[in-house]
């Protein structure tokens, strides 16, 4: 009995999103006319709180990417005479950080670093635990042991401390952050990509292919690929809030992004001298974080609960 | 039984050794000399080269592993490279103030997330479920770090009823009611995760054991509620407790951030100090022990729940 990956962890929240209507009547003919990723978008759109997330996601995304061309005030320019300027102050709608940079401008130029901090790692975890674990479940025997038990290992460690670790030894740094990262989500990626392909390799269309002549290779592209990556791609998503934590933790701890660069962890932990000061403005970095990683956390299940057709 | 006991043993063998390796490994993916961090710029050769012997670096690296490793089985993990002293002595009291507030988080943590799951998971579907996976989701998504400056705000600096900073008294926890005010928003900081897994994984349990044959033939032969709440408990029992105990790894070996933002003086804050002060003696020594600590939790975690549960057993 192994322990219970992060994935069994994860246990279905569906009752928390709205169950699709369904209508016999009309299902039948519905099913018939749209196709698979119709029918998921149609659901998704159907589910209010997913779609609420996505668009608050999207503001945040694209405020991020178009900072510099919004006429906002310079991130990195303070003054001494307007530190810590309350929230709603004249000119500084969100107040102004420990050394009178506007926090509403910061916050916005935050999301850049954070996001990209965030997200990279579980999409570079996402394609190198996917291949493994693709690999080991198609190969089997000893080299499928061979990962796997290699991957075993870095469960032995608990994930924070892994990724500490990781960072603080490589020192700090946005890419060394990431890389340790990485390293922490191949493994639960691998053991979701790996349990699936063993279970869609022992089905007997992947024999039929075979008997019929095809090659590894389009075994592993057509009947392997188009069953692993859909159920591999939720549970990457629902580490992507977790990996914005984690990555705004490094940060705050010191071995992420340096100052003065804008990045919410960082920018919590410059500010937490400010909390006796101005507590407001203190805590408003990790506002981002949580609203951030609860949005994606709700899109997550909210794709998983589209994207089961059982349902 | 015994035999399955021999052979998750000998299982954890090597996922120990290879966590020896992982953290004697850290030094040498740490960029720079581990001795530049307290020799001055302009050392000697000579000083250099009596000081990496005298910390074993002149040997070839498979050598130093086997040293270390041998120092280390001995229960001796070398000399803090910053202070001088045992990573021993420094990794003791740290990781039992960390021991103290991991338990006082699973168990605010284990209780609520108990009582929060079964209720959600009785009532499935009703408001009551509804708020209970809202909280259950808003507590695996909230940045515990933030949280914790959050209830600094509102309990230390607007309410002033409880210590923001320290264990108390001494530097060190020690068992009194002083010292209880310290650990309390630390502990309840901490366990905002587990708590949110935990009713996570007892909700989806007991609204799936509800829904089984077996609890509807119960209630056809007219067992009590009471009587069908202990069927429920045995069946959720062997996957609630591996979930608690991984759990409470997790709090032991993530405790950093926390522990960063209370100035908590346990293994988390030790980390950070070697991380920044490039004391990679120190930094191996913790993150060794809190492994091996974790290796051990999952280790007995899966002997209870062998205990538990006979289908386990006979596999």
């Amino acid at each position: 009995m192994s322990m219970p990956s992060p994935a069994t962890s994860e246990l279905d929240l569906r009752g928390a999103a709205p169950a699709p209507v369904f209508d016999p009547a009309t299902a039948l003919v519905a099913q018939a006319t749209r196709g698979y990723w119709r029918t998921v978008l149609a659901r998704i759109l159907r589910d209010k709180v997913t779609v609420a997330c996505a668009l608050l996601l999207l503001a945040i995304v694209l405020l991020a990417v178009f900072a510099p061309l919004l006429a906002l005030a310079d991130p990195f320019k303070g003054s001494i005479l307007r530190r810590l300027l309350p929230i709603g102050s004249e000119g500084f709608l969100l107040g102004t950080d420990e050394l009178g940079r506007d926090m509403l401008t910061r916050l916005i130029y935050g999301g850049r670093l954070s996001l990209v901090m965030g997200i990279t790692p579980v999409i570079n975890a996402l394609l190198i635990g996917a291949f493994l674990g693709v690999v080991g479940g198609f190969m089997g025997g000893k080299i499928n042991t061979l990962i796997m038990r290699t991957i075993d290992v870095f469960y032995a460690f608990p994930s924070v401390l892994l990724a500490v670790a990781i960072s603080g030894a490589l020192g700090a740094g946005i890419f060394n952050a990431m890389v340790a990262l990485t390293v922490v989500f191949i493994p639960p990626v691998a053991r979701v990509a790996e349990s699936v392909t063993t279970q869609v390799m022992s089905l007997d269309f992947v024999e039929a292919a075979r008997a019929s002549g095809a090659s590894s290779f389009t075994i592993i592209r057509v009947h392997i690929l188009g069953n692993v990556l859909g159920p591999v791609f939720i549970y990457a998503t629902s580490l992507i809030s977790v990996s914005m934590i984690l990555a705004s933790g490094l940060s705050f701890l010191g071995l992420g992004t340096k100052p003065p660069e804008p990045e919410w962890g960082l920018m919590l932990n410059t500010l937490r001298t400010a909390i006796y000061l101005n507590p407001g403005v203190a805590a408003l970095p990790g506002a981002m974080i949580f609203m951030v990683s609860i949005c994606f956390n709700m899109m997550s299940d909210g794709l998983r609960a589209a994207m089961d057709v059982t349902q | 039984m015994f035999y399955y006991l021999l052979k998750r043993l000998a299982l954890v063998i090597p996922i120990a050794l290879s966590v020896t390796i992982v953290c004697f490994s850290l030094v040498y993916i740490a960029p720079g000399d581990p001795l530049s961090a307290i020799l001055p710029s302009d050392a000697s050769i000579e000083l250099i080269d009596k000081l990496k012997k005298d910390y074993g670096l002149d040997k070839p690296i498979p050598v130093q592993y086997a040293i270390w490793l041998g120092r280390a089985v001995q229960g001796d993990l070398g000399t803090s490279i910053a202070t001088g002293r045992p990573v021993n002595a420094e990794l003791g009291r740290a990781i039992f103030n960390t021991l103290i507030l991991a338990l006082f988080g699973s168990l605010i943590g284990f209780s609520l997330g108990l009582a929060f799951g079964t209720i959600a998971g009785y009532r499935q579907g009703t408001w009551i479920d509804k708020s209970v996976t809202a909280l259950a989701v808003a507590g695996v998504s909230v940045p515990h770090y933030w949280l914790g400056m959050v209830m600094v705000i509102v309990f230390s600096v607007y309410f002033n009823m409880l210590p923001a900073m320290g264990a108390g008294p001494g530097g060190d926890w020690i068992w009194d009611a002083e010292h209880l005010k310290y650990v309390v928003l630390p502990a309840i900081t901490i366990s905002v995760i587990p708590t949110a897994i935990v009713t996570r994984t007892v909700r989806a349990l007991v609204a799936d054991i509800l829904g089984r044959e077996f609890v509807i033939a119960l209630r056809a032969k007219g067992l009590t509620d009471r009587g069908v709440f202990w069927h429920v408990v045995k069946n959720a029992a062997p996957t609630s407790l591996a979930v608690m105990g991984v759990q409470l790894g997790y709090l032991m070996g993530g405790s950093i951030l926390v522990e960063t933002v209370f100035s908590w003086p346990g293994s988390g804050f030790l980390l950070n100090t070697a991380i920044f002060q490039r004391d990679i003696p120190l930094l191996q020594g913790t993150i060794l022990a809190l492994a091996l600590f974790f290796v051990s939790l999952n280790l007995i975690v899966d002997l209870v729940q062998t205990a538990l549960d006979p289908r386990i057993r006979r596999a």
